[in-house]
């Protein structure tokens, strides 16, 4: 019974997650983007944009020129993201490739690093009053959400241990559509239930910020507005205007 | 790092006393509603209606409001994507000039990003429609209105935020939009409407008419002929190689028609056929400020027409901020190609990288000591800082005015680095909020630059600033003598060259040949003893 929810929930979670940022991705790459404006100074070439967004989306560079207590939190809480993922991958992947075996361990401990990060943008959210008086609840939600996708996850592997091999062969199932039972210690269900869920609201939230950043005007852009002539798409062209007639004098 | 981004967080809520005197003093902590009611007039309808917005509040207002924001959501990427990904962590909050000068919440960047991003949730975002408590969503209403229409007049588009933003969210694009859906209801700003306005019937924001002009440059002909002895020409309306737009604020007030008086002199040096235009006559494109490219191009247009009938090659600009934006970024784009100009130069050039190019040639001859009695730091407007550039490479904008300065000064030392550069503070009078009904905000606004001067004054004795923005003059000299400064401590950058500059056959190489001979014989006398 709950092997057919779980699996039932974790189809629908991946659609509305493929399908909701697609949509989302699609919607940005068609909106035009009338003027260059870059925050500048900013990069004259396209390799320099690159170099820039990477220094921006691996380092945040902007939020280090900005707050160092933000940095380091939130550098904490994406870069533990990251290993934990590439660490989940075992679930999916038979064999396991040897990359994300060598990253087994980082990935273990990375799941303290995540919440640690998570409590201390949570600590900000609520003690800061500028940043305070900025949350809505769901801003608070989605800490509180991941600091419970971060708790259970370290409960399976540190507290009670779950039957891994069981889980895997779920997963392996649900991808190739020959189901096997899901076991059923609460951590797992807890954990798998709210990480559907961030799945389900990613594409309708602030959590767009992710593949959003790379869309962005004021980084994405390259400093050449004197050089290549960009006419405004939804402006007619320059030799079908009228002009403003001389004043008399 | 100063006074400006030490512990943040400390200061408490009960303000001390020496706060209240001392209009440096900084509140960390958000004060709701501690600018609410500061609010600039608002346009009759004699100023919206040329402009092509209605003359007042349009009956259905909600709907048209709404229609503008899903249009403007289809017609930049940068309105979409700002109002979606923005992910409240903070960073933003205490970037913001007005904010620090007023500790009112709605204007830390975020807060004022809100105000329109909680109507934008409820009609466009899911979760908006469905829980809008949740994430603050909130329905639109005629409170509202009147809310944009105070705190979106609070933001002088300044980007500062945008840099410290890790999305690169910049307010002044939500502004702008959210001045664009305030005009399509109705409801307009009088300053910026009305002289938008003045642009259309007359050429200029000062609507100074061509006699008036030129009577003007007459003068000050006269008068650069009174100091220096030789006859600049400042033309107008004549054939030439190089039309030259500078605001309309260079015609007319003070400090900035020593920078004119510069240009003129830097263009005589260097032999260029030059010419200012009279249907032209307006570098300033207040249309930026208002979001609006379909009145920015009608004010753009003019210069490309002024360029085809005067049949120029070169296209320069004068010192200004926003209006180099609005001609850096936007005047290729909204009233380009300019193909029918010298393709050796790019369209357009700054007055700055003119006279750059001008000194590395070795064209202009200085005498940096007319200079010394200064001792002088450099304002970064912020539209030069982070929406345009100067030269072939990043950053120039930076060091192109700076080369300049050291070219023709002896004295020249830096404000805080955290106040300058990338990370400028604005004036206080920007986005077109250089009215006098926004005095107060424009004084709370400008205190953190404030600040950083005094800081470069204690520090290096510095005793002028010199900015090349129009808007940036206007309110130093307006608000400096509030804080301890003479209002004429503002300078044009190119007042400082032409106090430097040597002309051939002028004066002051007479005095200073006569110098050097002196000097000369001197040393003769010293090396027969
Ligand atoms: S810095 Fe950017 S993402 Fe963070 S609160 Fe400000 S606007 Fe939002
Ligand atoms: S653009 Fe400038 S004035 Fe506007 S919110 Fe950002 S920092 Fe403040």
């Amino acid at each position: 019974m709950l092997t057919v929810l779980y699996a039932l929930l974790y189809y629908v979670a991946a659609i509305i997650f493929v399908v909701g940022v697609a949509k989302r991705v699609w919607e940005y790459w068609k909106t035009p983007q009338p003027a260059v404006i870059p925050t500048t100074p900013a990069p004259v070439t396209r390799t320099g944009v690159v170099w820039r967004m990477f220094k921006e989306v691996a380092f945040f560079e902007s939020l280090w020129k900005s707050n160092k207590w933000i940095w380091i939190f939130a550098m904490m809480f994406h870069l533990s993201l990251w290993l934990i993922i590439i660490r989940h991958l075992r679930y999916f992947l038979d064999p396991v490739p040897t990359l994300i075996v060598l990253a087994q361990p980082f990935g273990k401990y990375a799941g303290f690093f995540f919440v640690l990060g998570a409590l201390g943008l949570l600590a900000r959210r609520m003690f800061v009053p500028r940043i305070r008086y900025i949350s809505n609840p769901s801003d608070y939600l989605m800490l509180l959400l991941f600091l419970g996708i971060g708790l259970s996850g370290l409960g399976m592997t540190f507290v009670s241990k779950t039957d891994i091999v069981g889980v895997k062969a779920f997963f392996l199932g649900l991808m190739t559509f020959n189901w096997q039972p899901l076991p059923t210690d609460l951590p797992v269900l807890v954990h798998l239930g709210l990480v559907a869920l961030f799945l389900i609201i990613f594409p309708f939230s602030k959590l767009v910020h992710a593949p959003g950043v790379f869309f962005s005007p004021t980084r994405n852009m390259v400093d050449n507005p004197r050089e290549k002539f960009r006419p405004v798409p939804w402006l007619p062209p320059v030799d079908e205007v009228q002009y403003d007639p001389p004043h008399g004098s | 790092m100063s006074e400006l981004d030490k512990n943040p967080e400390a200061a408490t809520d009960d303000v001390p006393p020496e706060a209240q005197e001392d209009p440096l003093y900084f509140a960390w902590e958000p004060k709701e509603g501690a600018s609410a009611h500061i609010q600039s007039f608002k346009a009759a309808p004699e100023f919206q209606e040329p402009l092509g917005y209605p003359g007042e509040l349009v009956d259905n207002w909600k709907e048209v409001a709404l229609a503008k924001m899903e249009e403007l959501r289809g017609k930049f990427r940068s309105f979409r994507l700002f109002l979606d990904i923005c992910v409240k962590c903070g960073a933003c909050t205490d970037k913001c000039h007005y904010y620090m000068g007023t500790s009112d919440p709605k204007n830390m960047p975020v807060g004022r990003q809100d105000l329109l991003r909680s109507v934008y949730r409820r009609y466009f975002t899911l979760p908006g429609k469905w829980f809008p408590q949740l994430v603050g969503a909130r329905e639109l209403t005629e409170d509202v209105l009147e809310e944009w229409y105070t705190y979106y007049f609070q933001c002088s588009e300044c980007r500062r935020c945008s840099v410290y933003c890790p999305y690169g969210i910049d307010t002044a694009e939500i502004t702008m939009a959210a001045r664009e859906i305030l005009d399509s209801v109705g409801i307009g700003m009088k300053y910026t409407n009305e002289i938008i306005g003045k642009v259309f019937k007359v050429g200029n924001n000062l609507g100074l008419p061509k006699p008036a002009l030129q009577s003007t440059l007459e003068d000050l002909e006269d008068e650069i002929e009174e100091d220096t002895g030789v006859r600049v020409r400042l033309p107008l309306d004549e054939p030439a190689d190089i039309l030259l737009v500078t605001p309309s604020a260079d015609f007319f007030a003070e400090p900035h028609i020593d920078g004119l008086i510069g240009y003129a002199k830097v263009f005589h040096a260097t032999g260029a056929k030059w010419t200012l235009s009279s249907y032209a006559s307006e570098a300033a494109n207040f249309a930026m400020f208002i979001g609006s490219y379909e009145n920015m191009r009608r004010i753009a247009l003019r210069i490309r027409k002024a360029a085809i009938d005067l049949g120029v090659k070169r296209i320069i600009i004068g010192e200004c901020g926003h209006a180099w934006r609005a001609a850096y970024q936007f005047l290729n784009t909204l009233a380009g190609p300019f193909d029918f100009l010298d393709p050796n130069y790019p369209v357009p050039q700054h007055i700055c990288e003119y006279t750059w190019e001008a000194i590395q040639k070795g064209l202009l001859k200085f005498d940096k000591s007319q200079n010394d009695h200064l001792k002088v730091t450099f304002h970064d407007s912020c539209n030069v800082a982070r929406a345009s550039r100067m030269g072939d490479y990043p950053g120039g904008q930076f060091e192109i005015p700076r080369n300049i300065i050291k070219a023709v000064c002896n004295h020249f030392y830096e404000m805080p680095e955290d106040t300058i550069k990338e990370a400028t503070l604005c004036c206080g009078g920007g986005g077109g909020l250089l009215t006098d009904d926004l005095m107060e905000l424009r004084k709370k606004g400008g205190s953190p630059r404030m600040k950083a001067l005094k800081q470069a004054t204690e520090e290096y004795g510095v005793n002028k600033m010199a900015a090349i923005c129009a808007i940036c003059k206007t309110q130093f000299s307006k608000i400096m003598p509030m804080f301890g400064y003479g209002m004429d401590d503002i300078m044009s950058l190119h007042q400082l060259v032409s106090n430097a500059i040597i002309l051939p056959g002028s004066e002051q190489e007479k005095e200073l040949m006569e110098a050097e001979a002196e000097n000369a014989g001197e040393n003769a006398g010293e090396g027969e003893a």
